[in-house]
């Protein structure tokens, strides 16, 4: 965010869509989702070591609460049904990271009967973070492109209300 | 009635009794610990039936090694149960290796051992670790994992990987112990042992932790043997059996060590309570395997000369792992393809959930939270 | 008491309910007319000095060419420390067999499992239905002559590789 601090300490100008995004991406609230093999590094992200809290991010167990789901694992056709019902519940603006091989593209389970390849078959996709599984590292840095992302976001306009299409 | 423990008069006809509820948990949960789904009927906070539902992460493992030869199917094994996929490793290769006759080296046997051990080690520090979350207590959880950390670098310095090893091979492992390995591992479990007693202070004598549960789903012999429960939450139950001991496979005769079993210590025999600090004992016991075979492991190769496209003679083969979730049976039937014709994995997660729809009548809606953490259940393992 | 002595025993017994016992093999098995596998299962878990008291894998394999399904009981003795591995063939249309149940529970599952996957119906269980794919899925993926449906309620089940 760029601060012009012109005046007395204490006082800092700044634009306000900068102001709403710096907020908003200082506490990204992920929804507990764990499908798969990404959930245990989800676990060890959120864990002492890699500890993603100090970037604000923190995990929630609602989806009403959340901005954030990050699809951690194999998504299998009986789940993608429920993960659409999940997005839907979120608030906007959401955000959804799909984490490793498996949510990407079906992974190693693109041979299966059962499995849908890709979340982005069923809910838009804002950053896809590859590994198998990823490490906690790697989850992290995918955090942080989201929040430039989230830096890039526009408030002040008119915006129709974006709806999903089924 | 009994709720928890405790003696509950549901006194009918005075207005307070309601009308049965039926709720639905999951399949996102926070505490179902990946994609497990339950149908609740409670009559409010006291659980009529809980009725899993499960499926929601199959995954068609089995089916998948039809298609991709003996050799490339080491790799999905790690995913049937991520939590301790050397098990699944060793299975696999255990079960291929009986089919088409094959003897693992012994110092192949060692390396097995030396991961598999330390990988059960990680997996029960996940299952107390995340008990104790489920349950409501977070600090612990940090303490878990902290520990879980560094024998995830222990195995990925083995092999490469934290989580999904795909360390053994069909006739041993892939690579020998890495330079300085033995002081590395010795290091962490001689600090692993006072953070065990620190634990043992933190979490079993805590009085809360207890109330929560001891006397908590209790499950006697009997039905534990009916549903062919395995492993720790057999154990739990009182029954000294432990595939490594009584069918022994790899190099566990020539390793000392105890099968501990439940003994009712905060309340009953088969409790939560017990599930849970059988897996604390159970860490203690792997350290052990650990030391003694840094001590034993001879030298020479660590992996048998297996033909790259292996083609075992026709018939079928099952063999038994003690996995940290307990007796892991694999099954594979040849046709003399290069391809396995079957294979079929039954796992310990499958039967703790089945076992669910009966103990949890009765209990107390967040009970059953507690009854999922204590038997240990990870969801690809139900699922496959 | 080794595989032999125990299926030698359930000749015994059962006589011309033992179809044929292969003792050769890797793991020695005793294929079992379907309609007494529950007799034969009671028998081998309630005797003094057979006790298998644990069944600790079920399971199916389609022979598609031989034109039946085979479906596996290993038998665990935690008493003795003995296997047991019974087989049950059934014809791949419509193929039936009593459900273990009532012996042991986790036969349950273990038999909506092999249902649900390779559509054999088990006569008298309390609960058959899909364990593992959805309800309304069409097919049983083990059988060896599945097709993959190319989409389920809207969402296909391939992806073009990017690849080329």
């Amino acid at each position: 965010m760029a601060l012009v601090n012109s005046f007395s300490q204490g006082v800092i100008t700044t634009t306000a869509d900068q102001f709403l995004n710096w907020t908003r991406k200082s506490s990204v609230w992920w929804m507990l989702f764990g499908l798969a093999c990404c959930a245990i590094e989800l676990m060890q992200t959120q864990g002492p070591r890699a500890d993603v809290d100090r970037f604000g991010a923190a995990p929630r167990a609602s989806p009403r609460q959340s901005d954030l789901m990050v699809v951690a694992g194999t998504l299998t056709l009986k789940m993608a049904l429920r993960t659409k019902v999940l997005y839907d519940q979120m608030p906007e603006p959401r955000y959804v990271i799909s984490m490793g091989a498996c949510a990407s593209c079906g992974g190693l389970f693109q041979l299966a009967y059962s499995v849908c390849d890709g979340v982005d078959k069923v809910i838009p996709v804002d950053v896809y973070v590859p590994g198998c599984p990823p490490r906690p590292e790697a989850l992290t840095e995918g955090i942080l492109k989201l929040q430039e992302k989230m830096m890039t976001e526009t408030w002040l306009v008119k915006r129709p209300a974006v709806g999903i299409e089924a | 009635m009994s709720v928890a423990g405790f003696e509950v008069e549901v006194d009918r006809g005075s207005g307070l009794e309601t009308e049965e509820m039926t709720l639905n948990m999951g399949p996102q949960h926070p505490s179902t610990h990946g994609v497990l789904r339950f149908v609740v009927k409670a009559d409010g906070e006291v659980m009529r039936r809980a009725v899993p539902d499960i499926g929601y992460l199959h995954r068609s493992i089995e089916k998948i090694s039809e298609k991709v030869g003996y050799h490339g199917f080491m790799p999905y094994t790690d995913r049937v149960d991520y939590v301790a996929a050397m098990f699944c490793n060793q299975g696999w290769g255990m079960v291929t290796e009986k089919l088409a006759g094959i003897e693992v080296p012994k110092r192949g046997e060692y390396c097995r051992v030396i991961a598999a051990e330390l990988n059960r080690i990680s997996s029960h520090l996940l299952a107390v670790g995340t008990m104790i979350l489920d349950i409501g207590a977070i600090t612990p959880f940090f303490h878990a994992f902290r520990e879980r950390e560094k024998i995830n670098d222990l195995l990925e310095e083995l092999c490469g990987a934290r989580l999904t090893y795909n360390y053994m091979r069909v006739g041993g492992v892939a690579w020998d112990l890495p330079p300085g390995y033995e002081e590395k591992v010795l290091a962490f479990l001689n600090q692993l042992e006072p953070m065990l007693d620190e634990h043992y202070d933190l979490v079993s004598e805590n009085t809360l932790f207890r109330g929560r549960a001891a006397s908590v789903a209790t499950i006697s012999a009997e039905t534990a043997i009916s549903y062919n429960l395995v492993g720790p939450n057999l154990r739990a139950s009182g029954v000294r059996y432990d595939v490594r001991r009584d069918e022994p496979y790899s190099v566990y005769p020539e390793l000392e060590f105890d099968v501990p079993v439940g003994t009712g210590m905060a309340g009953e025999v088969g409790d939560s309570f017990d599930r849970y600090y059988l897996r604390v004992q159970e860490i203690r016991e792997s350290v052990k395997i650990l030391r003694q075979c840094f001590q034993q492991i001879p030298d020479g190769p660590v992996v048998a000369k297996v033909p790259r496209k292996l083609k075992p003679p026709a018939g079928d083969a099952q063999i038994r792992v003690e996995s940290a979730r307990g007796d892991m049976s694999w099954y594979a039937v040849s046709d003399g393809s290069e391809f396995p014709y079957r294979c079929k994995v039954r796992t310990g997660s499958f039967a703790a959930m089945s076992i669910i729809e009966e103990i949890s009548q009765g209990l107390m809606l967040a009970d059953l939270v507690t009854v999922i953490a204590s038997l240990d259940i990870v969801a690809p393992e139900v699922d496959r | 008491m080794d595989a032999t002595e125990i299926f030698e025993r359930l000749r015994a017994q059962f006589s011309d309910k033992i179809v044929s016992v292969d003792a050769e093999a890797v793991d020695p098995s005793a294929v079992v007319e379907g309609d007494a596998i529950v007799d034969v299962c009671k028998f081998l878990r309630d005797t003094e000095d057979l006790r298998c008291n644990v069944l600790t894998n079920q399971t199916g394999v389609d022979y598609k060419e031989d034109g039946y399904i085979e479906v596996v009981y290993h038998l665990y003795s935690y008493t003795h420390r003995h296997y047991a591995i019974l087989k049950v063939r059934t014809p791949r249309d419509q193929g039936t067999i009593p459900s273990v149940e009532s012996v042991w529970k986790a036969a349950n599952w273990l038999e909506r499992e092999i249902y649900d996957l390779l559509g054999v119906r088990f006569s008298s269980h309390s609960d058959l239905r899909r364990i593992l794919m959805p309800e309304d899925w069409v097919g049983h993926p083990l059988r060896k002559d599945f097709v993959e449906p190319t989409e389920y309620h809207g969402i296909s089940t391939t992806r073009e590789s990017l690849l080329r």
